[in-house]
């Protein structure tokens, strides 16, 4: 592992995306926007600051997911990786540059959805803005270390894609936002209790509704970014220097 | 052959129900421009896959630079173009280079070197994605030539170049030769094949011959490369 490789890695996929402004405002807007239409949605502050929190993890999640997935698909069908496998760069550069890059996105993308949120909107944050803002992150991370490793069981960006709706929404739709997870049948709350996300929205709502800082939330802290840690190193293990 | 870069021995490659090679055997001296010539689909690429390591082999060994072909130690030390190119489109030429000189742990003014030896002066801040065919390739084969790579594996190198190009790049390949760098360049155009000191002749998975291009026209006794390739093709055929 090199910290040069690396932060060059990183510096590559950042300017990658100079050269994509559409890229980069749709992702940076799309949460913002979405948080915006949700409150109109409902009309009722309290409605919507029941729902809100999960939303600005999921949300993220999604975007973050779909993005990976398709950015690393790419650099697996285009020769870029077999190059790259071919010189001196550890798996893990690799993985990080692209946690890296798409992790700084992440970081704005939430700060800008959570300040129209807390700011306009009328979301109530019990404990501190700036841990609702590190679980946020924490999730869009979550998205994005998945997309890496599912992109490794894509062919094509069509099928990249479709990984989007197998992944993610069974995890949304588990994860206690429409439904409470101790309320559904046997079954489904054990797959809840093993999907990620259900952590990530747990979290999400505690931080938003008690100012207390307890065993559970960091129970859920710890999950989240365990499950991104071992996503990436899966990830990792996908990546292959020599392939048929 | 005691001064060889690469060693390749009864290398077999099935590939989808297919062998693709069909146990290879031959010697790569160092500070040689190496021709691998044949038709398209005769296993060239994977020969050459094979020999830089990223090809998952059936049975056999490849020897590069005293090292199995595809080790830790060997990363960085080839330079490897492939046929279609490896490259960033939505990443300027100089951006791109700059990447993998970084990569490579390359000095950066090695990114203004390749740049020049391929002439892509004029193209150097456009947009990969923007370039015709030829001047991606280029852009791809310039990849290669950073940092100071022992030995160079090309991949069809010259497709869709125009003849003073093509010219010019094996003037290249020639200089590099000259400075000890090893290479071994593939391609399906027989004409090209004068310009290599040694010749590999491949067919369906296996090797015709191993020859410079004076002794193989010698002892086929054919006035070109185009004859000597089918007398080896026809001597091979009713054997």
């Amino acid at each position: 592992m090199s910290a040069s490789v690396t932060l060059a890695t990183n510096r590559r996929i950042l300017t990658q995306l100079r050269h994509d402004p559409r890229t980069v405002v749709l992702l940076l807007v799309v949460p913002t926007l979405l948080m915006v239409l949700l409150r109109f949605v409902f009309n009722s502050p309290e409605q919507f600051g029941g729902i809100a929190p999960a939303l600005l993890g999921i949300f993220p999640f999604t975007l973050m997911f779909l993005i990976t997935s398709v950015t690393t698909l790419r650099e697996r069908t285009s020769g870029t990786l077999e190059r790259l496998m071919t010189m001196p760069i550890a798996k893990l550069d690799l993985l990080l540059g692209y946690a890296l890059a798409f992790g700084l996105l992440a970081v704005v993308q939430v700060a800008l959805a959570a300040l129209v949120s807390v700011t306009w909107l009328g979301l109530d944050v019990a404990s501190s803005v700036w841990l609702l803002l590190l679980v946020a992150v924490l999730d869009a991370l979550l998205g994005m270390a998945l997309g890496l490793f599912v992109s490794a069981f894509a062919r094509t960006e069509f099928q990249a894609v479709q990984f989007m709706p197998v992944v993610v929404l069974p995890q949304f739709l588990l994860c206690g936002l429409l439904q409470p997870r101790d309320e559904m049948g046997l079954l489904l709350s054990w797959i809840s209790d093993v999907l990620p996300l259900s952590y990530a929205v747990d979290a999400l709502d505690r931080v938003t509704h008690s100012a207390e800082f307890d065993g559970t939330l960091v129970r859920d802290l710890a999950v989240v970014a365990g499950s991104a840690l071992l996503a990436l190193v899966l990830g990792a293990a996908t990546l292959r220097r020599r392939t048929p | 052959m005691a001064d060889s870069v690469v060693s390749v021995a009864g290398l077999r490659v099935r590939h989808g129900g297919r062998e693709v090679l069909r146990g290879i055997d031959c010697e790569i001296a160092r500070g040689s421009v190496t021709g691998l010539l044949g038709p398209s689909g005769c296993g060239k690429t994977t020969l050459l896959r094979a020999i830089v390591g990223v090809q998952m082999l059936t049975t056999g060994t490849v020897t590069v630079l005293g090292e199995p072909a595809g080790s830790r130690e060997l990363r960085g030390r080839i330079g490897y173009a492939t046929q279609n190119p490896a490259e960033y489109p939505d990443l300027t030429v100089a951006e791109a280079l700059r990447y993998f000189a970084a990569v490579l742990r390359a000095p950066k003014s090695d990114v203004d070197r390749v740049v020049a030896e391929v002439a892509l002066g004029d193209h150097a801040d456009a947009l990969i994605g923007t370039l015709s065919g030829g001047e991606r390739s280029r852009a791809n084969l310039a990849v290669a030539l950073l940092g100071a790579p022992e030995l160079l594996v090309l991949d069809e190198p010259t497709v869709g170049l125009d003849p003073l190009l093509r010219d010019e790049l094996w003037t290249l390949f020639g200089r590099l030769a000259a400075r000890g760098t090893t290479l071994l360049v593939s391609s399906h155009v027989l004409d090209e094949a004068s310009r290599c000191e040694r010749l590999l002749l491949m067919r369906e998975g296996a090797l015709l011959a191993h020859d410079e291009p004076d002794e193989l026209l010698r002892r086929t006794g054919t006035p070109d490369l185009e004859q000597a390739f089918l007398f080896l093709v026809r001597q091979g055929a009713s054997r």
